[in-house]
């Protein structure tokens, strides 16, 4: 059960993944916790602010990030089932749905700005009040440290598909796709909680 | 794939080299050479923190200015909490002698990811160095103490940039030397070492872990809140803005007060490894350490709101977190009497990590219930942000893990380097330091209570007494830890060589060479029925 | 090399558990329609939760893996859960 010669661990590096999910929840629990605090002080300020963002772009996100765990998740089955090509397609749409959500974020993001909603902004400022200008705050820290985490995400899945491609991750060696799969769902789960306390509190 | 084979066994670990010069050390991935790595550069760091704290005791040797001003003062204290909090016990032991020691002790090669091992410690230099940073450049060192409360935090115009940055990067050291170890405990255990066979620092290290896994990232996001505030005016906590500051202080308490036992529970670990030994008895209670251990990682998440008594907290909070700070105390408390108990009917032994041992007990005993006149809403509101809790900490933090840390330099010493030390020298260092220490701090309790503030470099002629006799303390204390370092110096280099099993311990680490060949063990060791650590 | 079983999930699974997120997620929306006042918050947490549930057995592979994996899920959850309940201990009661 214990390994001392073999260098692949998978379990270990199971485990060690799942800490460093842990890490990141607590991180960003730190944040839903500053969430939960203002929303409970200021309940209307926050329904009100909620009304700018759109919730359309939101649903469409999360449908697309719920597509993109299930890809990553396939995956590994496929690399399981010794199926190279099949793992491959399953990443590369996982990526390329991970890049059609942050443009989608990158349009959210810039018809917040044009309507003069960013943080330090003096219709922020002058025209919100207390509520909404904590909202918006926690608004574009909070999808902004989330979109972060997409990237940071994104490049593990790709450095997995090179791997995969020179045959250093293969179906007898396959912790790095799982685990990179682990962090993915990560990434989802918190827009899990985002995606409803952002946009559905109309 | 590489194998085992190519390193030779009969090489200590010291002699071992595998590059050019300095990079056997920097690019090691050997958990020893890693662990020495944190004690070099944290005794570097200890004494730049021990001299701001010389100069605050200088500052405070009488009323009015002596050598400094207020806001210099202010930066004095900021800096030396900064370097002693986040560079120097938060790391502690584990970076030290966890690093070292806990493969040994449980029977493997090196710890589970040993080149994340080296990135921790390449992470902790970059944290250290952008603290000094922040001291050496921009508009003045900052001045709103380690604590960074807001809303001072974001509108100082001293250096805090690089200061809360460092903070933030040295977190990360943190918690990747706690995934190592959790991930090193779980998987790497000699066969036959059940999680009941383990010794007790090990079993510290695997409660402190988690500590440093869940909590810290808690203040990573604080101190990217205040850094986005002051980047790009996004107020959380800004009043202004409708945040609030007492929300600031949860969170960073929140981190904080586990933090506290990451410092302490290591130290614990230590001084239950050194009775049994300089006892030669098996310790009293191990599976009520082990509990102790887990109740007060456990419980230690939810008492921190004992730093806010007086900041507009609800009462109900308050209560809770005062009935919730009198429950983590038992859990201690049980571990003294274990201490205790196995001392008693033991064939004592009375060496220098034996002094270091039994005087942690007598100061830790003495700041832990001083934390009780803390933790008691009616009294804290009396000596909370005065002198008082300066003595508290001190005797808990400084006596707990600098005593801790002393004793387990002084046991271990002989397995790190091979060699020992002069034990006249060592136990007079004790003495000096010892006798400094009370001397220091004990004062402050009584000016806390007379009403003496903390933080302020200006007192009342009333407090002058008590304050020459701590400073002069301070130099006594520094005069004992300058015969300690350099004993410990000297030694490292020419002492007498040192046997495998000097102190006749019965943990593993007592069965490999002194120093340890690069892999530790030349056979993973197997454990039987009837093996198991204390067994005397 | 690890002898334990690998145990491999069928597509089919995933993409079942994919339709119920999907389902979940549109009765999320939907129930901004409802006049929920105070429950508003609970509903929402509750829809998110049991998401993150069926993320967490299926596609993070949970159900599937060593118990001491889900205890180490659950502690974690159950030490933010004690930690926010406790602010709000401050907050509630000024």
């Amino acid at each position: 059960m214990i390994h001392h010669d073999s260098h692949y661990d998978p379990e270990a590096s199971k485990i060690g993944m799942w800490l460093f999910i842990f890490t990141e929840l607590l991180l960003f629990g730190g944040l839903f916790i500053i969430y939960s605090v203002y929303r409970f002080m200021n309940p209307d300020a926050f329904h009100l602010a909620a009304k700018e963002l759109d919730t359309t772009i939101g649903a469409i996100n999360t449908i697309i990030l719920l597509v993109s765990s299930m890809t990553v998740a396939m995956a590994t089955s496929a690399i399981q089932n010794k199926n190279i090509k099949l793992t491959q397609i399953l990443l590369g749409i996982t990526v390329v749905l991970a890049i059609v959500f942050l443009v989608n974020k990158y349009f959210e993001w810039s018809a917040k700005f044009d309507h003069g909603i960013f943080p330090g902004s003096e219709h922020l400022i002058n025209d919100m009040s207390k509520g909404e200008i904590l909202f918006f705050g926690l608004y574009f820290v909070m999808t902004g440290l989330h979109a972060l985490h997409i990237i940071i995400g994104m490049a593990f899945i790709i450095f997995v598909m090179v791997f995969v491609a020179k045959k250093k991750v293969h179906p007898e060696r396959y912790a790095l796709l799982e685990n990179s799969g682990l962090y993915w769902h990560l990434v989802d789960v918190i827009w899990i909680f985002l995606f409803p306390l952002f946009y559905l509190i109309t | 794939m590489q194998t085992a084979t190519q390193i030779p066994t009969d090489v200590s670990f010291l002699e071992y080299r595998k590059y050019k010069g300095i990079f056997n050390w920097i690019l090691s991935t050997d958990h020893k050479r890693i662990g020495l790595m944190y004690l070099y550069s944290m005794m570097t760091l200890f004494f730049v923190g021990v001299a701001l704290g010389l100069a605050m005791k200088l500052e405070l040797i009488a009323p009015g200015k002596t050598i400094m001003d207020a806001q210099d003062y202010n930066a004095v204290f900021t800096v030396h909490g900064v370097i002693m909090i986040f560079m120097i016990v938060i790391p502690g032991l584990p970076a030290v002698f966890g690093n070292f020691l806990l493969p040994i002790m449980i029977g493997a090669k090196d710890v589970a990811f040993p080149k994340l091992n080296l990135l921790s410690w390449y992470i902790y230099i970059l944290g250290a160095l952008l603290v000094i940073a922040s001291v050496l450049f921009g508009n003045g060192t900052p001045d709103t103490g380690w604590t960074f409360y807001a809303p001072y935090s974001f509108k100082s115009g001293t250096n805090l940039l690089p200061a809360i940055f460092g903070a933030f990067v040295l977190g990360f050291s943190s918690i990747l030397t706690g995934l190592n170890f959790i991930v090193t405990i779980h998987r790497m255990r000699a066969p036959g070492m059940t999680w009941l066979k383990m010794p007790l620092f090990p079993w510290s290290l695997y409660g402190t872990a988690w500590i440093q896994l869940l909590a810290t990232p808690v203040v990573g996001i604080t101190l990217l809140l205040i850094i986005l505030e002051r980047v790009f005016g996004i107020g959380v906590f800004d009043p202004a803005l409708g945040g609030d500051p007492i929300l600031y202080q949860h969170l960073f308490w929140i981190y904080s007060h586990p933090a506290v036992y990451v410092m302490i529970l290591p130290a614990m670990g230590a001084i239950s490894e050194i009775i049994p030994t300089f006892t030669q008895k098996h310790i009293f209670g191990y599976k009520a350490i082990i509990g102790s251990t887990l109740a007060i990682a456990f419980v230690g998440y939810f008492v921190w709101g004992h730093h806010m008594f007086t900041s507009g907290m609800s009462g109900t909070a308050q209560y809770t977190f005062s009935i919730l700070t009198f429950l983590v105390a038992i859990p201690s408390a049980i571990k003294v009497f274990n201490w205790i108990s196995t001392m008693y009917k033991g064939s004592i032994s009375l060496q220098t990590p034996f002094y270091w041992a039994a005087s942690f007990i007598f100061i830790f005993m003495i700041g832990g219930l001083s934390g009780l006149v803390l933790g008691a809403l009616a009294t804290d509101i009396y000596v909370h942000d005065t002198a008082f809790v300066v003595a508290h900490f001190h005797f808990i933090v400084f006596g707990g893990v600098g005593f801790s840390f002393f004793g387990a330099i002084h046991y271990w010493f002989p397995k790190i380097w091979g060699r020992m030390y002069d034990t006249k020298w060592a136990n007079t260092g004790w003495l000096v330091f010892s006798i400094g220490f009370l001397a220091l701090y004990s004062p402050m309790f009584y000016l806390g209570m007379q009403g003496m503030p903390r933080r302020y470099y200006d007192y009342l002629e009333e407090f002058h007494a008590a304050n020459i006799l701590s400073t002069l303390g301070s130099w006594v204390m520094t005069f004992g830890l300058v015969i300690i370092v350099i004993n410990l110096v000297r030694s490292a280099k020419h002492g007498p060589k040192a046997e495998m099993n000097p102190w006749n311990g019965k943990t593993l680490e007592w069965t490999v060479p002194s120093p340890p060949p690069v892999e530790n063990f030349e056979e993973i060791p197997v454990y039987g029925e009837k093996d198991g650590p204390y067994e005397y | 090399m690890s002898n334990e079983k690998h145990h491999i999930v069928p597509y089919r699974t995933y993409i079942f558990v994919l339709l119920a997120l999907i389902v979940l997620t549109f009765i999320s929306i939907a129930i901004t329609h409802i006049e929920l006042a105070d429950y508003t918050v609970a509903g929402a947490l509750i829809l998110a939760s049991v998401k993150t549930f069926l993320v967490l057995t299926f596609f993070m592979h949970l159900k599937f893996d060593k118990p001491y994996m889900r205890i180490m899920v659950g502690f974690v959850l159950a030490v933010f859960l004690a930690v926010i309940i406790i602010t709000f201990l401050d907050y509630y009661y000024r």
